[in-house]
């Protein structure tokens, strides 16, 4: 099938479909919707995702009727590398301490980029890594374990 | 007059302690530093510096975050004038002629003259800020819960005229915003919504989350699979300060971009943004000769420069006063403050009349540390800007990473943000402008409460939105904006208007 708006046409499938899975999640799992002068937690919501879900619509339909841009590839490595180093962070930075969590996430981010050095990333990473700890845990006192935990 | 003396002076009384001075030049000085490396503005510089604040007492926070704000907007400009990249929005315009007087040799120039102007509007805005509060905050107490909902649908509407593009999408992003924020716990009848038995996302989604996800991360995708092109204009800055010359033909430029930008900054769903825009526009409308904007005019610097920030002062009105939000910067600051126990709105000033006027005062010291600091460690920031972007990005990571994970010391929200930051480069791809999202997410929940009180009140009668007038001015005034958006003239307008970017 041909498109005439690629960018209208994806948005409009995204809108309506959350807009409308808002709507069936009020139903399915019952939130109750009172009435008009006493709301229950469903009737905003469920209002809501009706309008967002008909808008989507309106811009998928109108996305037939007149030519507009194709949406770009999706730059995949970015994306996981970057995503993929902020999770690994959030997951062990209890376990392995802050110290070593930078430098992990410094390299394992550095394969999203176009050149990948070795020895430049490491050394930004451990000078991010001792920068880091001084600011935020010794200045700002936020409170992160520094070294791994099988060690101390 | 006397009761706006004494109010200042309580507020240096606060604001010039010791510690206030230290955690404002703190925060002047991380802002700057997180806000001049490209592509990062003031939403993300914020809400990644956010957590460094929770530990602090309520004044020193806002203190600081004040002063975050005031450095990472100055940073965009400085990263906006020497390396044509503009951190956000806000300083697009600014990028315009200011990267044209770099690359005449005249950044030195471009850079004072931003500064300078800046601080002149700060002062003014400041001054406005401080008169304007209190009068305005007596109106805000007539307000019952139907004149907070009809505030803010003209609030999210004005949103809408600013975004760029498509405008039915910029409202159904308005509406996306207002779902998310409605994920968690319902406060009326205690029952978790959305939360798909997930305990932790019965508090919610976090805002820094949301915001660190779509405006840092997804940027951070984005830069990188556009590559590398920078030019930076390192070696010939030149004198920083400008010649009489310039001053003479900044100065009137810089009155009217602080008058401009001081009106817009208090409407809500207004800001620094629409400010730059609009003093752009209209110096290069009234200039007798304007062949030269675009070209290197310091007019086309100062005017913006200063515009934008008498609006990022004038912007705390309505969240002071009223406890709205206008933009997504406030947005931040109401997730600040109620971190600390505080519930923005107009009893703040009479309840806590230190915090109050303490913030007010430390904006003014914030732009003096800006001037007095900034132009002489420029040299500095320039280093950081030949940085190449590989190594900075990493850093960037880095500082995000601390901030989300210490929103609760939990993996959770860092997952959160990462599924944010695939959703917002998605948004990126679609052409969906990001802010008036973040907007309804943070208005979402207070729309819905003042909304069933409203009917409460009304005993479901809904033209009580109707027959209230100030709510109805609000609401006539939201319909108004949105049938001139829809004219065919204005909206030519408003496309040529953001094609700059």
């Amino acid at each position: 099938m041909h498109l005439r708006n690629p960018k209208d046409f994806w948005s409009g499938i995204m809108f309506a479909a959350i807009g409308f899975a808002f709507a069936v999640i009020v139903k399915v799992y019952d939130y109750p919707m009172g009435t008009a002068s006493r709301m229950g937690p469903g009737y905003f919501p469920f209002v809501l995702g009706l309008l967002l879900g008909v808008l989507g619509l309106v811009i998928l339909f109108k996305s037939f009727v007149a030519d507009g841009e194709r949406v770009s590839a999706l730059a995949w490595r970015p994306i996981v590398w970057i995503l993929g180093a902020v999770i690994v962070f959030g997951l062990t930075v209890k376990l392995i301490g802050l110290a070593l969590a930078i430098i992990v996430l410094v390299m394992i981010s550095a394969f999203g980029g176009h050149e990948f050095k070795l020895k430049e990333q490491l050394i930004a990473g451990v000078i991010l890594s001792i920068g880091s700890i001084g600011v935020f845990v010794y200045g700002l006192k936020l409170p992160f374990p520094i070294w791994p935990q099988f060690l101390g | 007059m006397e009761a706006l003396l004494s109010n200042l002076a309580l507020g240096f009384s606060v604001a010039f302690t010791p510690e206030a001075l230290m955690y404002c030049l703190i925060g002047c000085l991380l802002g700057t530093l997180i806000g001049v490396l490209p592509g990062i503005g003031p939403v993300a510089t914020i809400a990644m510096l956010l957590p460094a604040t929770f530990t602090l007492k309520p004044e020193l926070s806002l203190i600081m975050l004040a002063g975050i704000y005031y450095g990472a907007q100055y940073g965009g400009s400085t990263t906006a004038i020497l390396v044509n990249i503009p951190g956000e929005s806000s300083s697009v315009v600014t990028a315009l002629d200011g990267y044209q007087m770099a690359r005449k040799g005249r950044a030195g120039a471009a850079l004072g003259i931003a500064a300078l102007g800046s601080f002149f509007s700060g002062c003014v805005a400041t001054l406005l800020l401080a008169a304007a509060a209190p009068p305005l905050a007596e109106i805000a107490f007539k307000f019952g819960p139907a004149e907070y909902f009809s505030l803010m649908t003209l609030g999210l509407i004005a949103a809408v005229v600013l975004a760029h593009g498509s405008v039915i999408k910029a409202i159904a992003m308005i509406l996306l915003g207002l779902l998310l924020g409605l994920v968690g716990t319902d406060v009326n009848s205690g029952m978790a919504r959305f939360n798909f038995s997930i305990p932790e996302l019965s508090d919610g989604i976090g805002f820094v989350a949301v915001a660190m996800g779509v405006f840092g991360f997804a940027e951070i995708i984005k830069n990188l699979e556009q590559g590398e092109e920078r030019e930076i204009f390192v070696n010939k800055v030149g004198r920083l300060l400008p010649t009489m010359q310039d001053i003479k033909e900044a100065f009137p430029a810089v009155l009217r971009g602080t008058g401009l930008g001081s009106l817009l900054g208090i409407l809500p769903g207004g800001g620094a943004v629409l400010a730059s825009f609009s003093a752009y526009t209209f110096e290069k409308k009234i200039a007798k000769d304007s062949s030269q904007f675009g070209k290197g005019d310091i007019r086309g610097v100062a005017a913006p420069e200063s515009a934008n920030n008498a609006a990022a002062q004038t912007s705390f009105i309505p969240l002071l006063t009223l406890g709205i939000p206008p933009n997504p910067v406030m947005a931040l600051m109401v997730g600040a403050m109620i971190i600390q126990g505080i519930q923005p709105g107009p009893q703040v000033m009479s309840e806590k009349p230190q915090l109050f006027w303490g913030m007010i005062v430390s904006m003014w010291i914030g732009n003096l540390m800006l001037v007095i600091l900034n132009l002489p460690l420029i040299g500095m920031w320039i280093k950081l800007l030949t940085v190449p972007y590989r190594l900075l990005y990493p850093a960037i990571l880095v500082f995000c990473c601390i901030g989300v994970y210490s929103l609760s010391n939990s993996p959770f929200d860092v997952v959160v943000t990462a599924v944010f930051g695939m959703v917002g480069y998605l948004f990126v791809k679609l052409d969906c402008e990001p802010a008036p999202l973040l907007l309804g997410f943070i208005l979402g929940p207070m729309m819905e409460e003042n909304l069933r009180r409203a009917m409460l009140l009304s005993r479901g009668d809904a033209t009580t939105f109707l027959t209230r007038p100030l709510s109805a001015t609000l609401l006539g005034i939201s319909v108004l904006l949105l049938v001139v958006i829809a004219l065919p003239a204005i909206r030519k307008k408003r496309e040529e208007a953001f094609v700059e970017d």
